[in-house]
């Protein structure tokens, strides 16, 4: 920890515990929660509630201290750019190493007492999460391809698994199902953005799609996945987490999805401007609808079971 | 007699309150897991089960 009556110049922007706070990226962590929690609630084994509590608040310490190590690393970048430029670190609030050190002891402290808690398997997916976010994603492909996205959407994925994996002890079609889910949904709801947003990525030297293959390529990008996401989306109906209810819910959204993700591929920039990238952002706002939509539902089916409503 | 307050003291009287809580808060999560866990139907002392798991 700095301490400020040896080094003078800290006092000015000295952490407080707030900034602490914000070295894990609590917004991250809200949809982190909710989707492990989904997985957990969905899974045919009951949990005892004190544990389920316990075991998804390991998972978002967990997704806590791998974005504590991302801030670590990437302090170098969100220096340069604006939207990360008042983040602890860049902002002087927070040392490099205070936050490297809280990054690692929780990792460390999330995965033993998910796995004294639950079990070595959710414990050993939280700690590939952590070690795929960080080190595969953050140090490696970040800056490396314009694929990033893809990657970094995986870590954000693995949630529902893990949430699974404290249930059942294992993986699954179903867990694997919902890890997709998320995974095909990052990209086009990422590129969606990036295509309104005007971003400095560049500045800070990562390769974005927008900027690598042109804005083009990135609204074929965007109905690709949106194709593939459809499929995940609508299987998902026919497992054991799904039923009438999600199957109803996955049909509507997919289609209105895909019918997005078509009106941007047809239009140009010019048509884009013209319109102050209207699709663009309806697409984008959908979205978000779209992700809790779908995790709310398969939240549904598990809540009716009991009454011998849910499922097939 | 206490000493006089020094002046770092007041500066982290907030984060370290933040610190304090949070400790306070895993030892109740810790201690409330512990009576879970004995509590489960499956639950064996090391006696009950002759030292395995």
């Amino acid at each position: 920890m700095t301490d400020a009556s040896i080094n003078p110049q800290a006092s000015e922007g000295e952490a407080r515990f707030g900034d602490f706070v914000a070295l894990l990226k609590p917004r991250v962590m809200s949809l982190v929660v909710f989707t492990a929690a989904v997985g957990l609630l969905a899974a045919p084994v009951p949990v005892h509630p004190f544990i389920a509590f316990f075991a998804v608040l390991c998972i978002a310490i967990g997704g806590g201290a791998s974005g504590a190590l991302n801030m670590w690393y990437d302090a170098d970048i969100d220096a340069v750019m604006k939207r990360t430029a008042k983040r602890p670190i860049p902002a002087g609030k927070v040392t490099p190493g205070d936050a490297l050190a809280i990054g690692l002891t929780l990792s460390g402290f999330s995965c033993v007492m998910l796995g004294l808690a639950a079990n070595w398997v959710a414990a050993g997916l939280l700690a590939f999460t952590i070690f795929f976010y960080v080190v595969i994603y953050t140090m490696w492909l970040k800056r490396w391809t314009p694929q990033n996205i893809v990657i970094g959407g995986a870590a954000g994925a693995f949630p529902p698994m893990i949430g699974w994996a404290v249930a059942t002890g294992g993986v699954s079609v179903e867990s694997v199902l919902m890890f997709l889910l998320t995974f095909m949904w990052t990209p086009p709801h990422f590129w969606a953005l990036a295509l309104f947003v005007k971003s400095d990525y560049d500045k800070a030297g990562v390769p974005m799609l927008t900027v690598t293959h042109g804005r083009r390529s990135a609204r074929r990008h965007i109905l690709g996945y949106t194709i593939l996401l459809a499929a995940v989306a609508v299987g998902i109906g026919f497992t054991s987490v799904g039923g009438p209810v999600y199957l109803a819910v996955a049909v509507v959204l997919n289609a209105l999805f895909l019918k997005g993700a078509v009106d941007i591929l047809r239009r140009d920039e010019a048509a884009s401007e013209a319109d102050g990238y209207k699709s663009e952002k309806s697409f984008f706002k959908l979205s978000l609808l779209y992700l809790f939509l779908h995790f709310g539902a398969i939240l549904a089916e598990a809540a009716l079971r009991p009454w011998g409503l849910g499922g097939w | 007699m206490f000493r006089e307050e020094h002046e770092l003291h007041k500066r982290r009287w907030g984060r370290n309150l933040g610190l304090g809580i949070v400790l306070a808060i895993f030892v109740a999560l810790v201690f409330g897991l512990t009576v879970v866990k004995v509590s489960l139907e499956d639950f064996r002392t090391p006696a009950e089960t002759g030292g395995e798991q």
